[in-house]
């Protein structure tokens, strides 16, 4: 390797590496806790049967996950100022984000709701407890442990689709990386060194899922792996 | 104590309870018998709400109540006072032992959690527990797991327990654990009403048998009597099986 490329490489790193801590992090953490909300309250509507709210829940999740999130973001961001509501890059990607996860995120929820077994909500209801009671203390918790798993895996996943924010303008790693390979014409090196930076967030996540799962497993009783 | 008058329920359709009447007195207990599909489980969760009657009436401690159109409020209010035990235990996935005891004091009582904890080792104790608070169902034995889920109704002090076939799940070995659980409680004055398929129990623990077949009541009377001198001849059929 050169020492130009070398040089280019180190003095990049970091460049690169800060607004990955800056802005793709919080980028991902605020729209993916935002996500869970929406997933959380998306998912119970459908499971409690709700009416009208529940059409409404479904139509939100046929729109979202049928259409790209990339579409989503250009939607949103560059046409939306024509009916006059103007967002700042970094609002309007967590906006869309927290909505397109919440769509994947709610399904996963729902399925999760519907695999604790019938039987927990009866005895909840025999031993003279009301529904909301049942859901928090009961269904909810064993839920959250069979979801875990996949939300992790959405959570991996939007830590990367975070990159598309670059489209919008929002100064987060991948359109770091951009300007500098602008600047000087490296582009395999530098867009593998910015690959590098995401996998090496990625494996931190992967980690921490580990941690998750022995924690609720062993609070669960199940025997750890 | 409480008195169920023409019962009835169907499935799309399908009549399951077709006019059931039965009542119980403070410390009877009560074995429904019958052979699969005759509605006993059903006429259990009816009882407790789990499922919604069509019509009949409920006399629960004086207080007469329409099945078929009773408020949510009121069924709240009966199933505090009364307890159930299921086929396959049901027992709280999420929480130990002593924690599936407490939950119905401490959450739906408002019970303080210490005096809770008190009473929940206490129940746990008495079924024979006493060195398994702290453990989750799926680290227990299905006897095991039945045990807790008996200490669990035991705890908010019932005025009835209802069984449903709660040996059925448990192989023959664990079997015996429960019933000897429950033949303590009967000899106690707990009042049960108890669906099973074990005919020892009923003819020797159980001071009344109901015999239900295609949704009716065939015959009911003194355990006694119902095995040693059957009035219908489909009771004897059905006796003669075992």
């Amino acid at each position: 390797m050169s020492e130009r490329l070398w040089q280019i490489l180190t003095d990049s790193f970091t460049k690169i590496l800060i607004p990955g801590i800056t802005v793709t992090i919080p980028l991902t953490v605020i729209s993916f806790s935002l996500a869970l909300v929406i997933a959380v309250i998306v998912a119970l509507i459908q499971f409690a049967n709700v009416r009208v709210l529940k059409q409404i829940s479904r139509f939100y999740i046929w729109v979202i996950r049928g259409t790209p999130l990339l579409v989503q973001l250009y939607v949103i961001f560059f046409g939306l100022p024509k009916l006059g509501i103007i967002l700042d890059p970094f609002p309007c990607a967590v906006l869309v984000f927290a909505i397109n996860e919440g769509a994947y995120c709610a399904e996963t929820m729902r399925a999760a709701l519907e695999s604790v077994p019938r039987g927990q909500m009866e005895a909840g209801y025999c031993v003279g407890m009301n529904y909301l009671q049942i859901m928090r203390r009961i269904v909810l918790p064993q839920a959250f442990r069979t979801a875990f798993p996949p939300l992790s895996n959405s959570l991996i996943g939007m830590v990367k689709d975070t990159s598309l924010a670059a489209n919008i303008t929002v100064a987060e790693m991948f359109m770091a990386t951009q300007r500098i390979v602008a600047r000087t014409y490296e582009p395999l090196a530098l867009y593998l060194e910015v690959a590098l930076i995401y996998l090496i967030f990625s494996t931190v996540l992967t980690r921490l899922q580990h941690v998750g799962e022995r924690y609720l497993n062993a609070r669960s009783g199940q025997t750890l792996q | 104590m409480l008195e169920i008058r023409e019962i009835r329920k169907a499935f799309q359709g399908v009549e399951v309870l077709r006019g059931v009447s039965l009542s119980v007195s403070q410390g009877d207990v009560v074995a429904i018998l019958g052979p699969s599909g005759s509605g006993k489980t059903t006429l259990l969760r009816c009882m407790n709400f789990l499922e919604k009657a069509d019509s009949g009436t409920m006399v629960f401690d004086g207080a007469s109540y329409e099945l078929g159109r009773i408020k949510k409020k009121e069924a709240a209010e009966i199933r505090k006072k009364t307890a159930f035990v299921f086929q396959n235990y049901n027992l709280f996935l999420n929480k130990t032992a002593l924690q599936n005891v407490t939950e119905g004091l401490t959450i739906a009582r408002g019970m303080p959690r210490r005096e809770a904890e008190e009473a929940g080792r206490q129940a746990l104790d008495k079924v024979g527990l006493s060195d398994r608070y702290d453990y989750y169902p799926s680290q227990l034995s299905g006897g095991q797991q039945q045990r807790v889920a008996i200490a669990r109704a035991l705890a908010t002090k019932p005025e009835i327990i209802y069984f449903d076939e709660p040996t059925s799940a448990l192989d023959p070995e664990l079997t015996g654990e429960v019933l000897a659980v429950m033949r303590q409680l009967a000899e106690e004055g707990m009042t049960m009403l108890v669906v099973t398929h074990e005919m020892g129990f009923a003819r020797n623990v159980s001071s009344r048998v109901i015999f239900m077949e295609d949704g009716v009541v065939v015959e009911s009377g003194a355990s006694r009597e119902f095995f040693d001198n059957p009035l219908q001849e489909r009771t004897r059929l059905f006796l003669q099986q075992f």
